[in-house]
């Protein structure tokens, strides 16, 4: 700790608040002796921008707050007023409502930077680890705010979300009572949810952002090269090939950000709904308790897992289950993928293509959380919820590529694991879903092929290469 | 300074003290917690919202859905015609739990093949035992979307669940079981009170 009085450099105005606060001191952490590789590339441009709508989301839902009415009466009428008696309500609720799922782009881009670079790796599990939990903070501020329109999506959605704790074994009923403070969604619900979305969640955001940046700070920005920077410093101690975040990134930044905002303005004001996506249809028929929507998915970012929620059929807790534990496999990423290289660049083609797969099944399985089931797709879903949960394993396989004949074992094991479940699926009276297992048994198999096989058989794709002592371009 | 007695430190003691200052401080906390916790329960007003629901049946169309509201949830009455109970028979291996062996999903007088008091009046509670959507009524015979073998019931839209017209789950479907009859009588011909059994039944 500095002595008392506390030593500054700065004089004037910023001399007097130096004596009291760290101020220089913490803006040289952080901002302009803070040493960032200078190789970063457009994907690095989604945490900042992650930061940007999360400011927007708060002062917009702030205005919000000042017109909208939690109550189960009042909620839908307030909202229709915000958008045609409030000056500019539209506006401010279209900001918040686009922020919304620009919010969940911005994330999942930013989180698949991190798997192509390895960037949970080399001390930055707890980086990973906390982003996770924004992840899932942010999932639950969505959830709810989705209930505050009070429409028929807002109701429905909400009925089958706090349903899911009903599917706890013994606690489930009382768990979902007490989560509802009523026998079926009702005005406590709204009013208790509406609380959560406006006070207690935005504020667990912002401390974890901040310990977010204060961990990622602590162990230095990972880069495209999966190189640690601070392994060659010159005789200042300053990494060669690092640049002081201030000036450089931000004002780098500053193109991406006017980027942003003209996607971000042009769907605000020419496409709001984005054709039923970001607002669906049903959510402007006010709630009805009778009525079931004909059609009814959540919102686009939660498709992926709703699909997953709907293919294990097994038993509604093993749904539950393996939506949430399709989050849960995420935070272990750090854990599973051993491979000491970190960046997808110095990686064997393998694993460029499990990632890839990866990226596209999450994608395949979003689309299918907006389409009605039917036999061909529900089995679609199946198969791509397995190919989700197989490349954590398939990860795993891949940390070592200098034993490739247990790629031929991981294949066997996990074909075998496969075919086992159809087998334990299969129901020949069922006519519509034994056809539809009988040929899409080819995805997960494919995907294992792809990952295991390839490179058991062709020894190029199980070639790593050499990581550069410095970062490339 | 000299190292006197009075200036060392008695670990065991100071762990003492941390410990139970621990403990009133997690007291405290879960004293303070309880009543939070505690006031998300149902309130009174919530509470007091359940009474039974008289309707009248003798409107009711052959093979039309008719909905009222009980204890906040929908509760369905259907008045099924010939040929929609000659066809339950039909559904019996691609069900579930065909015999309703499940017994908290019906009162012991539904506990039928037609899982009803009277075999062309349905009544059932209209929520997925699934997640709690309302499913779709879809009375009609193979439509392009439920496919060759259906023969009516309920299709939820939510996740995908199916049931037949007697409140029947298909196999492969999330929902796990059948849905549930609610207790009702019939107070005459035309009148069913829904919510009570009416005493022996």
């Amino acid at each position: 700790m500095a002595a008392y009085p506390r030593k500054t450099e700065a004089t004037g105005l910023l001399g007097w608040f130096d004596e009291r606060f760290p101020i220089v001191e913490t803006w040289k952490a952080h901002m302009s002796e803070y040493y960032a590789p200078k190789n970063f590339n457009a994907w690095y441009y989604f945490g900042v921008l992650a930061m940007l709508v999360l400011v927007i989301q708060i002062v917009s839902g702030i205005f919000l707050t000042m017109h909208y009415k939690p109550d189960a009466n009042l909620a839908f009428a307030s909202v229709e007023y915000i958008m045609r008696d409030v000056p500019g309500g539209w506006f401010i609720r279209y900001m918040h409502s686009t922020g919304a799922s620009a919010f969940f782009i911005v994330v999942y881009l930013h989180m698949f930077r991190g798997l192509m670079y390895g960037s949970y790796k080399g001390k930055r599990e707890l980086v990973w680890l906390i982003g996770m939990v924004i992840y899932l903070a942010l999932m639950a501020e969505a959830f709810m705010g989705y209930l505050l329109p009070w429409g028929q999506m807002s109701f429905w959605g909400a009925q089958v979300i706090i349903n899911l704790f009903n599917t706890i074994p013994v606690i489930g009923d009382s768990l979902s009572l007490w989560i509802r403070g009523d026998f079926v969604i009702s005005d406590p619900t709204l009013n208790r949810l509406f609380a959560f979305h406006v006070a207690a969640v935005p504020m667990i955001l912002v401390a974890l952002v901040f310990v977010h940046i204060v961990a990622l700070h602590t162990v230095g920005s990972n880069n495209p090269d999966g190189i640690e920077i601070k392994k060659l410093k010159n005789e200042k101690g300053i990494p060669l090939d690092g640049v002081p975040f201030h000036p450089y990134y931000t004002v780098h930044d500053i193109p991406a950000i006017a980027v942003f905002f003209m996607a971000f303005f042009a769907i605000l004001f020419f496409l709001p709904e984005m054709g039923g996506y970001f607002l669906e249809h049903a959510n402007f028929e006010p709630a009805n308790p009778l009525k079931t929507p004909e059609h009814i998915a959540p919102v686009w970012y939660f498709t992926p897992f709703y699909t997953i929620l709907r293919s294990v059929t097994l038993s509604p807790f093993m749904g539950t289950l393996a939506m949430f534990g399709a989050i849960i496999m995420l935070f272990l990423l750090p854990w599973l993928d051993r491979n000491p290289i970190k960046s997808w660049r110095y990686r064997n083609t393998a694993h460029m293509l499990n990632v890839a797969i990866f990226a596209a099944v999450f994608i395949i399985l979003g689309y299918l959380g907006v389409k009605p089931v039917t036999s061909e797709l529900k089995e679609l879903g199946v198969r791509m919820t397995e190919i989700y949960f197989l490349f954590f394993v398939v990860i795993y396989a891949h940390s070592n590529s200098h034993k490739p004949g247990r790629y031929l074992v991981w294949f066997l094991a996990l074909a075998g694991a496969i075919f086992l479940i159809d087998w334990y699926r299969y129901n020949p009276e069922d006519i519509e879903t034994a056809k539809q297992i009988k040929w899409q048994w080819i995805w997960p198999i494919g995907y294992l092929a792809v990952t295991l096989l390839l490179p058991f058989l062709v020894r190029p794709c199980n070639a790593e290469k050499a990581v550069p002592e410095r970062v490339t371009s | 300074m000299s190292d006197s007695d009075s200036n060392k430190v008695d670990k065991k003691r100071r762990r003492m003290l941390i410990g139970a200052t621990a403990v009133v401080g997690a007291a405290g906390t879960a004293a303070f917690a309880a009543p939070l916790l505690i006031s998300w329960m149902p309130s009174e007003r919530a509470l007091a919202a359940g009474a039974p629901v008289e309707v009248n049946i003798s409107k009711i169309e052959p093979g039309q859905l008719v909905r009222v509201i009980w204890r906040g949830k929908p509760v369905w009455f259907v008045k099924r015609t010939e040929e929609m109970l000659k066809d339950l028979a039909s559904n019996v291996p691609l069900l579930r739990d065909p015999d309703s062996a499940v017994d908290t999903q019906q009162p012991p007088y539904a506990k039928n093949e037609v899982r009803s008091r009277k075999p062309e009046i349905l009544v059932l509670i209209g929520i997925c035992t699934h997640l709690g959507c309302s499913p779709t009524y879809r009375p009609e015979k193979a439509p392009a979307d439920l496919g060759a073998d259906w023969k009516g019931g309920w299709y939820c839209p939510c996740h995908g669940s199916r049931f037949d017209l007697a409140g029947r789950v298909f196999k492969n479907v999330p929902a796990p079981t059948n849905l549930v009859v609610p207790p009702y009588y019939y107070k005459s011909d035309d009148l069913v009170l829904v919510g009570e059994d009416g005493g022996a039944a």
